[in-house]
């Protein structure tokens, strides 16, 4: 299968089928979710209307790990296979895994004002979460550090590797470091028992984040290909 | 004599001679190291509680950011004058040159850390009952930072300002020994057992010695290509 | 019999096609020298058979094996001589061999090491540090590695740039043991170095081919 799909135009093809089915289910699944977290879901008895932020919080946050796997996987492919259309696939995860953990991270913090009175606190899962910002961060540096295309790719790719091994590691480190150092007092923001009535604008909202990921992903990997064939026509160009 | 054991021991010994010869650079990092400790009760007021408060914390982080400074010359010469592709061709694995050249980086600047630190922590106020913990923190720690900036240190070769971008890459990889160095120090400090800790500290070294030189190797391999 | 052929080699660099379908073979006690104008792809050629380029087809064999089936085994049979000289300036030139020739794994033999700093006029620069060498000295340096360990084939980069004439003749000299002992040479030069040779013309495997991607 993945030989099958080392084929540019063959990719090609299969994305223009699957993006407007990626486009309808982020569109109604996202509508829907917010619809249930803003209108039908209960305020929470301890942290009143603020809870509605955990809608868009933690399915942001789930990604933001979901997309650096994304990337760690696709990246292995394409440095042990050279597979040229998993590393485009790694390229463009990138960025959006990045604005997703920078969407974590913000509606962390507005989150953080009402529940702790602070824009920051250095919670467990906040810290982490920086943390795999400035990974994604290195990465996207590291890609374009380079004047040859393809050393960039691959730098970045081993780079991918070495942090998801460490990512666990470095979430074990900051939840001891956590318990070591938070007063008892702080909410702890995983803090709520879920209620059903949340789950359910939850599991929307992390589907319709999840199309989303593939809707842009199946846009960005169209641009960068094409990038490619103008690269390619440049340098044709260039040879006379 | 086994030709692995022989072909590590040249390359030791060539590395340590380089650093003899070239003697600075390893007095850099250790006045580096010194000075951003010096810094700390300047930025924050000479008040002796505050000091021995974050003695630990400040060590461990300026001994973090000499062992990053340290590391961006590990094989940018070799990649410039041409060696790195000849030891690339050398019929050894390239996990065994990376491993050598790491220790070797580990011995010329790690170690002149770890010998100065009692000196910062006196500097810092630290109380008689840390010292020992920081020494053996900084004696697990140090050697991890070696193998894990190695990576970093191989996949900037050729790349624009190396030297932020490597910042940029390594530092968050630093992250779980900064804490248990610390932690243990602590822990010593509040007269808690600090062994979970430093066995942590262990385990982290062993991971590291075991997976880094791959990753470098690799690393170093696409930088010939 | 040991002979070290190329097949079907294509080479892309950057995104560029370097040079598509290639093939070549050297013979023991053969010479084979690379031909073809600047940025043919001399340079690539010869990093690809040392092993530093993976080819995105085609294969190297050594004697019919696969030279990717053990890779370390390879890596031992060849010495690679490239635009930089690999001169570590820090150390005396008799530590700069020497180190070399341990890399190679082998117990370094003092002759031979001797006989390499004889060779290329280095005796009595032996114990200067490397930083007071001229650029031809050093490019004599990094000649005499080659010959301070023994491997049977040779891959040379534009060996004799900014030698004098003296040392291309002590070049010469060089080669021409190296295939009496039934070695194999690739080279890249615009010198004379050997009498009769074989001759691989890159430019005819890139102009047909040219932006083929």
């Amino acid at each position: 299968m993945f030989n099958y799909f080392a084929n540019p135009t063959r990719y090609l093809r299969l994305i223009s089928k699957l993006q407007p089915i990626a486009m309808v289910v982020t569109i109604l699944t996202i509508g829907a979710g917010l619809y249930y977290a803003l209108f039908k879901s209960p305020p929470d008895y301890q942290q009143s209307e603020t809870v509605r932020m955990m809608y868009v919080h933690v399915p942001a946050a789930w990604m933001a790990m979901f997309c650096y796997v994304g990337l760690a996987c696709s990246s292995a492919v394409a440095l042990i296979w050279r597979h040229m259309v998993a590393d485009i696939v790694a390229k463009s995860t990138a960025p959006i895994g990045a604005c997703f953990t920078f969407l974590a991270l913000a509606t962390g913090s507005l989150w953080g004002k009402p529940m702790w009175g602070t824009w920051w606190v250095w919670d467990a899962r906040l810290t982490s979460v920086l943390i795999l910002f400035f990974l994604y961060l290195g990465y996207m540096v590291l890609y374009n550090a380079f004047d040859e295309p393809t050393r960039g790719a691959r730098a970045a790719a081993i780079l991918s590797i070495v942090g998801v091994i460490n990512v666990p590691i470095i979430k074990f480190s900051v939840d001891w470091w956590n318990t070591l150092h938070q007063p008892a007092s702080v909410v702890k923001m995983d803090g709520p028992a879920v209620h059903p009535s949340m789950l359910t604008p939850l599991l929307l909202m992390a589907v319709g984040y999840t199309a989303l990921y593939f809707w842009i992903l199946f846009i960005r990997t169209r641009a960068e290909l094409n990038a490619n064939k103008v690269r390619a026509l440049r340098i044709r160009q260039a040879e006379g | 004599m086994s030709p692995f054991f022989q072909v590590f021991n040249s390359l030791i010994k060539r590395e340590l001679r380089l650093a003899i010869r070239h003697g600075a650079d390893s007095w850099m990092v250790v006045m580096f190291f010194v000075l951003v400790v010096v810094l700390f009760p300047l930025g924050v007021g000479p008040e002796p509680g505050i000091l021995t408060r974050i003695s630990a914390g400040v060590i461990w982080v300026a001994a973090l950011l000499s062992a990053m400074l340290s590391m961006d010359r590990l094989f940018q010469t070799d990649y410039e004058d041409g060696s790195l592709d000849l030891l690339v061709l050398t019929p050894q694995p390239l996990e065994l040159l990376v491993l050598a050249k790491t220790i070797a980086h580990w011995l010329t600047t790690g170690l002149p850390l770890i010998i100065v630190s009692p000196l910062l922590a006196l500097l810092l106020n630290m109380e008689a009952s840390g010292y020992g913990v920081l020494l053996a923190a900084l004696a697990l720690g140090t050697p991890t930072l070696s193998l894990i900036g190695a990576i970093g240190a191989a996949l900037i070769l050729g790349a624009r300002r190396s030297g932020v971008l490597l910042s940029l890459l390594i530092l968050p990889l630093f992250i779980p020994t900064l804490i248990f160095g610390v932690s243990a120090v602590d822990a010593a400090l509040t007269d808690l057992p600090s062994e979970p800790q430093l066995l942590i500290l262990s385990g982290l070294l062993l991971a590291g010695l075991a997976l880094c030189p791959w990753a470098s190797a690799a690393a170093l391999r696409q930088a010939v290509e | 019999m040991a002979e070290f052929t190329g097949q079907d080699l294509t080479c892309i660099r950057g995104e560029r096609v370097v040079f598509s379908k290639l093939a070549f073979s050297i013979d023991e006690g053969e010479v084979l020298y690379l031909q073809g104008p600047n940025g043919s792809g001399k340079s690539t050629l010869l990093r690809l058979m040392a092993g530093l380029l993976r080819p995105v087809s085609g294969e190297l064999l050594w004697g019919g094996e696969n030279t990717r089936d053990d890779p370390e085994i390879f890596r031992g049979r060849l010495h690679y001589v490239g635009h930089q000289d690999a001169v570590k300036t820090a150390l005396t030139v008799e530590e700069n061999l020497t180190f070399w020739a341990e890399m190679s794994g082998a117990e370094p033999e003092k002759r031979l090491v001797r006989d390499a700093l004889k060779t290329f006029s280095l005796t009595h620069l032996a114990a200067l540090p490397a930083r007071f060498l001229s650029a031809g000295q050093r490019k004599r340096l990094n000649l005499a590695r080659i010959c301070a360990s023994a491997a049977p084939l040779w891959l040379l980069d534009e060996p004799a740039n900014s030698l004098d004439t003296d040392s291309v003749v002590a070049l010469r000299h060089a080669i021409a043991a190296h295939q009496d002992k039934g070695g194999m040479v690739a080279v890249a030069t615009h010198e004379e170095l050997v009498s009769d040779s074989n001759i691989l013309d890159i430019s005819e495997f890139t102009s047909s081919n040219r932006g083929a991607l």
